[in-house]
């Protein structure tokens, strides 16, 4: 099936879909955390508008409040929240000097293709979209994961963990028209608690190591060798 | 008819060249509240400079002296290939979009052999930075390109937009990344402001203006006017692949003056854009450089696969 005999929603989320993506390379490439957190924003705006896009042309009137709940959890909160802690914690000056930054963008590459590869079988009993769907959400939270690996400052861990969660929410969407709405309210309250809890470990860590770069937390030891 | 619309789009692409660079001027310079230069600047510099008489170091070859015919002859030749107001031109349909590529490629060589022709020290360093970019940004754009000539089945620049343009607005995810990717790479290859700064003379910074330091009068202005054209020959092909409506399909005067109007106001708006950006992004480490076009093939790269993998028929 060619893309230019689909129908306009379809080429709508595919397109969505790529942009998705691509805001998860950019995550991957950003040394700098209000720049990553800016990026993360801004995938939550293209979750917000796929939702809305979702609900308009499925005419399913509970999704039109999952984007609002994105738009003001995901675009508005969280990115507000982590932001204030970067700031108040002074990490905004340091540019984290990602290791080989080249090699994890094409690990990223090869991920995308992983996934893809991973979810072809599917393709026999599902529609195209669904497929496409699937795959970059999959991609969204490998990428999220090689995100958290790449990266040593804990905020960088914090903003992949919360695009793992944005992927597996585009494939709900996307997928399954929408999760019901106990299980969206709950996933969303999930993930409002988690930022808040990280914000206050942020906070202890900080205040007891002087610094949330991981690699000095392997340090660490209950006795002094 | 159709070689005399094909000479006149070449000639008007040669003749507006320069007041593309003058309007990019003069959004930054309201940007950056300067007071801007007339928007016929360009113009009078290049006649300037071909007023005067080019001064020749005494130990150049011939190759110093020809280099600046070769790389105008060769962007008015690429200029000839891209459509710009119209599709199917007898010239489009004789070369296709790799061989504009090698066109830049072509005048890439002689003007890096140029610099070094003279042995100064600065034209070596031009010339040894300028290929190490080019070798990392021709990949990227011909991925970008591969992009568009997968999906329109032709490797001809003229028939793939007709082919786009027949579809009407479709949207293509890998439309998205190649038209990233082909930026980006745009801004490498016309030494724009991440990669190179085209108004510098420090020597930390200069890539193009290293390679050309030693040339003056006729010579400096032939290879002025050239990347001035090569400026505008990567805004054209990004406006016309990615976003061809407008452009005439059929050779009567309003079509093409409609389609002058909307090549003129496509590449407008994507100097405004141009502008800001680079008003926006300080210049970047040279040796980040190679960073910033990784990720320009990573785009190319993702645009294949996503064609490949989300649009192509099953």
């Amino acid at each position: 099936m060619n893309l230019e005999q689909q129908d306009f929603y379809t080429q709508a989320i595919l397109s969505m879909a790529a942009l998705v993506g691509l805001t998860s390379f950019l995550m991957l490439g950003q040394g700098r955390l209000l720049r990553l957190i800016f990026v993360f924003a801004l995938q939550g705006l293209l979750l917000t508008q796929t939702t809305a896009l979702a609900a308009y042309s499925l005419d399913s009137h509970h999704l039109y409040i999952s984007a609002l709940l994105t738009l003001v959890l995901k675009v508005l909160f969280i990115p507000w929240m982590l932001r204030r802690q970067v700031l108040m914690l002074n990490l905004h000056r340091d540019v984290e000097a990602l290791k080989n930054n080249t090699f994890v963008m094409l690990g990223g590459a090869a991920l995308m293709v992983f996934s893809y590869y991973v979810l072809h079988p599917i393709v026999q009993t599902s529609s195209a979209v669904m497929l496409n769907a699937l795959a970059v959400s999959l991609s969204v939270v490998l990428l999220g994961m090689l995100l958290m690996i790449s990266h040593r400052q804990a905020i960088a861990h914090v903003v992949g963990f919360m695009s793992i969660e944005n992927g597996l929410f585009f494939a709900a969407i996307v997928a399954t028209r929408g999760m019901p709405m106990v299980v969206e309210l709950g996933i969303a309250f999930d993930v409002l608690v988690a930022a808040v809890l990280f914000g206050i470990f942020f906070f202890h860590i900080s205040t007891s190591i002087d610094s949330l770069d991981v690699d000095r937390m392997n340090r660490l030891h209950e006795v002094d060798r | 008819m159709n070689w005399f619309v094909a000479v006149i789009q070449t000639t008007l692409f040669v003749a507006l060249a320069p007041l593309l660079s003058g309007w990019l001027k003069w959004c930054k310079c309201q940007l950056q509240n300067r007071k801007a230069p007339s928007l016929l600047q360009p113009y009078r510099d290049l006649l300037k400079l071909i007023r005067k008489q080019p001064v020749v170091a005494e130990h150049a070859s011939w190759l110093f002296i020809y280099t600046p015919y070769i790389v105008f002859s060769a962007m008015v030749l690429a200029a000839s290939v891209v459509p710009l107001i119209a599709v199917d031109l007898p010239t489009s349909a004789s070369a296709d979009v790799i061989v504009l590529v090698g066109f830049f490629a072509f005048a890439r060589f002689f003007l890096a052999l140029a610099a070094l022709d003279i042995g100064t020290a600065f034209g070596g360093m031009g010339a040894s930075r300028e290929m190490t970019i080019s070798s990392l940004a021709e990949p990227a754009m011909l991925m970008a390109v591969f992009t568009l000539t997968m999906t329109a089945s032709t490797t001809n620049l003229s028939l793939a937009i007709e082919h786009v343009l027949y579809e009407g607005l479709v949207l293509r995810p890998s439309f998205v990344f190649a038209m990233f990717a082909l930026m980006l790479v745009a801004i490498a290859e016309t030494g724009r402001i991440p990669v190179d700064n085209p108004t510098t003379h420090l020597e930390l910074t200069m890539i193009h203006e290293a390679m050309i330091l030693e040339y003056s009068g006729r010579h400096l202005a032939l290879i002025e006017w050239a990347s001035q054209l090569k400026l505008a020959l990567y805004g054209v092909l990004i406006a016309n692949i990615f976003a061809p409506w407008g452009i005439a399909r059929e050779l009567t005067l309003p079509a093409l003056g409609y389609g002058l109007l909307a090549i003129a106001g496509k590449l407008a708006v994507l100097a405004v854009c141009l502008a800001i950006s680079e008003t926006l992004v300080a210049k970047m480490r040279l040796f980040r450089v190679q960073e910033y076009l990784s990720f320009a093939y990573l785009l190319g790269l993702l645009g294949m696969l996503s064609h490949i993998i989300l649009e192509a028929a099953r």
